[in-house]
C-alpha cells in the first residue's frame, strides 16, 4: 500500500464513503446513492481541492477519526462539530493541513446529523458501476468504516480553495419540504390531502439513507387494493400501509408498489439528510414550475 | 396511455398491461438511442415505465398523450438459459396450488420462455413474466428471514431469482447457480428488462 491512504482509528456509528452515486442504473435495480446532503459533500471537495465526482466521507451522529499517511488538506461541513488534529481545535469549513501521522478528528454533531470529510485527492476505493458511493439498500460499492479500515486516498488535483470559512444553512429548527402532490395523490382521500399538506409531521428516529421516516397523522386512502410495482424518484413520498408518509433518499429501492402522494423538490432534500429525530416536519403544497 | 407528471423533471407512463409497458419501454429505449428522447432513467415496471430527468416534462406528456406509440416488435436476443433443480421448499404448496404433481411444476415451468418484464427489490432481480395467469400463486403469509441466493421463485404472476441472500415473501421452487449479479463483470446483472429466458432443469447430483 502506497502511504496515499487514510487509516480510520475511529469509525463511528455509521460513516461511509460518497460521491455523486450512480444514476442510470435504476432499470438494473441500481438505487442511485450518494452524499445525502449533496451541497455539503461539494463544499468540502472544493475546500479540499478536488472536483466534484471526488469521492469525501459522510458521516452519522458521531462523527468519526482518521490518521492519514501522507500529509492531506481536509475539510469538515454539513453537520456543525468540533474538528481536532492530534487534540488541538482547528477550523469547521474550511482547508486544514493534516500532517502525515496526525490524527484527524471529527466531533458529535452540534446540532444536524451528517458532517461530510473532503480529504485532498478524495477516497479512491474501488468503483462499482462508476461510483464509489456505499449503497446501503443494495450493498454495492464498500462497506461502511469499521476501526482499522485502510482507506486509499487518490492524487491531489488541484490547489485547496482560499477561505477562511465557507457560509453553509444551519441544520433545519422545522423541516419545510416543498412538494408537487402526484403521481398517486387520487388514492388518497381529500380529507387526507388536506391533512398531508396542513398537519405537522415529526421526523422519526427509524429514518435512514433510505428514507426520512415520519411520525403524525395517519393519511387515508381513498382506494383499497395493490398498487401494481411502479419506478419511485429521488424525493417521492411514498406511504405504507400504516398511513405515515415516508421521503424516498439517496438509498430509496428503484421500484415500489404503496402509492406515492407527491415529490419533494430535491433543493429540499439536503435539509432533510440533517434533520434529527424529532424535528417538526411540514408539507407545503406547490405548483410545478 | 395516460402520462402522470412525477415532480418537476420525471414522468409515470401508465399503460393497461404488462406486454404494454414493455413495448413501450422498448419504444422509450429506440428514442433515447436514436436521440429523439433525453431521459437519465427509463425504468419499466408491471403496467408503468418511469422517464426520469427529463428536460421538458411537460411538452414530453403533451407529446406522448398525443401519440399512438407502436407495439414495439420483439427484439430478437438470445435467450439466456438458467440451469436450476427444482428443489425448493415450498415446491409441494406450489404444486397444490396449480393442482398438480410435484414433477409437473418443474415440467411446465422450465417448458415456458419468459421474459424480464422489469428489475428492481435487488441490483440484478428480474420480474419474469411467462406463465400463464392460472398459475399465478400468492405470497408466502409469512417471509423469511433469509431466502438464500440463488434461488428460483414465484410471487402473483411472476418468476424470479434471488441475487444474494435476502428477506422475503415469494414461494421457493428451486435453486441454480447462475450468477445473476456480478459487478465485476459487463454487463453486471444476468438479466436486464426485455432479456429471454429458459430454465434448464438439471438432475440431482449427489444424494440430496
Amino acid at each position: 500500500m502506497t502511504d496515499r491512504a487514510l487509516a480510520v482509528v475511529r469509525a463511528g456509528a455509521l460513516t461511509t464513503v460518497q460521491d455523486l452515486g450512480r444514476p442510470g442504473h435504476a432499470h438494473l435495480g441500481v438505487p442511485r446513492s450518494g452524499a445525502l446532503d449533496r451541497p455539503a459533500a461539494d463544499l468540502v471537495n472544493r475546500l479540499a481541492g478536488n472536483p466534484p465526482a471526488a469521492a469525501v466521507l459522510e458521516t452519522t451522529l458521531n462523527g468519526c477519526a482518521v490518521r492519514p499517511r501522507s500529509t492531506v488538506t481536509v475539510a469538515v461541513a454539513g453537520a456543525p462539530c468540533r474538528v481536532t488534529v492530534d487534540g488541538r481545535p482547528v477550523a469547521w469549513g474550511a482547508p486544514v493541513r493534516v500532517p502525515a501521522g496526525a490524527l484527524l478528528d471529527v466531533g458529535p454533531a452540534v446540532s444536524g446529523l451528517r458532517s461530510y470529510v473532503g480529504v485532498s485527492g478524495g477516497i479512491a476505493v474501488e468503483p462499482v458501476l462508476g461510483s464509489r458511493s456505499t449503497d446501503l439498500l443494495s450493498g454495492l460499492g464498500p462497506p461502511p468504516l469499521t476501526d482499522g479500515t485502510v482507506l486509499p486516498l487518490g492524487r491531489p488535483a488541484g490547489a485547496h480553495a482560499r477561505v477562511d470559512v465557507a457560509p453553509q444553512p444551519a441544520p433545519p429548527a422545522e423541516l419545510v419540504l416543498r412538494v408537487t402532490l402526484g403521481p398517486r395523490d387520487g388514492w388518497f382521500t381529500p380529507e387526507a390531502l388536506r391533512t398531508f399538506v396542513s398537519r405537522p409531521y415529526r421526523v422519526s428516529p427509524a429514518s435512514n439513507r433510505i428514507g426520512l421516516r415520519t411520525e403524525g397523522p395517519a393519511l387515508e386512502r381513498a382506494r383499497a387494493g395493490e398498487l401494481p410495482s411502479e419506478g419511485m424518484v429521488l424525493g417521492a413520498v411514498q406511504v405504507p400501509p400504516d398511513g405515515r408518509p415516508v421521503v424516498f433518499l439517496a438509498d430509496h429501492p428503484t421500484t415500489g408498489g404503496y402509492p406515492v402522494i407527491a415529490v419533494v423538490r430535491a433543493a429540499d432534500l439536503a435539509a432533510a439528510a440533517q434533520a434529527v429525530a424529532g424535528t417538526p416536519v411540514r408539507f407545503v403544497a406547490v405548483r410545478r414550475r | 396511455m395516460k402520462v402522470l407528471p412525477v415532480g418537476e423533471d420525471a414522468l409515470l407512463v401508465e399503460v393497461s398491461s404488462g406486454d404494454e409497458a414493455q413495448a413501450l419501454h422498448a419504444e422509450l429505449l429506440r428514442r433515447r438511442a436514436e436521440g429523439s428522447l433525453s431521459a437519465r432513467e427509463i425504468v419499466p415496471a408491471a403496467r408503468t415505465v418511469l422517464l426520469d430527468g427529463l428536460d421538458s416534462p411537460a411538452r414530453l406528456a403533451a407529446e406522448l398523450t398525443a401519440a399512438q406509440l407502436p407495439p414495439a416488435p420483439p427484439r430478437a436476443r438470445a435467450v439466456v438459459e438458467i440451469p436450476v433443480r427444482y428443489d425448493g421448499p415450498d415446491l409441494a404448496d406450489v404444486a397444490a396450488h396449480w393442482g398438480v404433481a410435484e414433477r409437473e411444476v418443474a415440467r411446465l415451468h422450465s417448458r415456458t420462455e419468459f421474459r424480464v418484464a422489469f428489475c428492481g427489490f435487488a441490483p440484478g432481480f428480474g420480474y419474469l413474466t411467462g406463465l400463464p395467469p392460472r398459475y399465478d400463486v400468492p405470497r408466502r403469509a409469512t417471509p423469511r428471514t433469509a431466502v438464500p441466493a440463488g434461488s428460483v421463485a414465484l410471487a402473483g404472476p411472476y418468476t424470479g431469482v434471488y441475487p444474494r441472500s435476502s428477506p422475503g415473501g415469494w414461494q421457493l421452487i428451486g435453486t441454480t447457480a447462475a450468477v445473476l449479479w456480478d459487478h465485476a463483470r459487463v454487463p453486471a446483472a444476468l438479466l436486464s428488462p426485455g432479456t429471454r429466458v429458459r430454465f434448464v432443469p438439471v438432475e440431482q447430483v449427489g444424494h440430496s
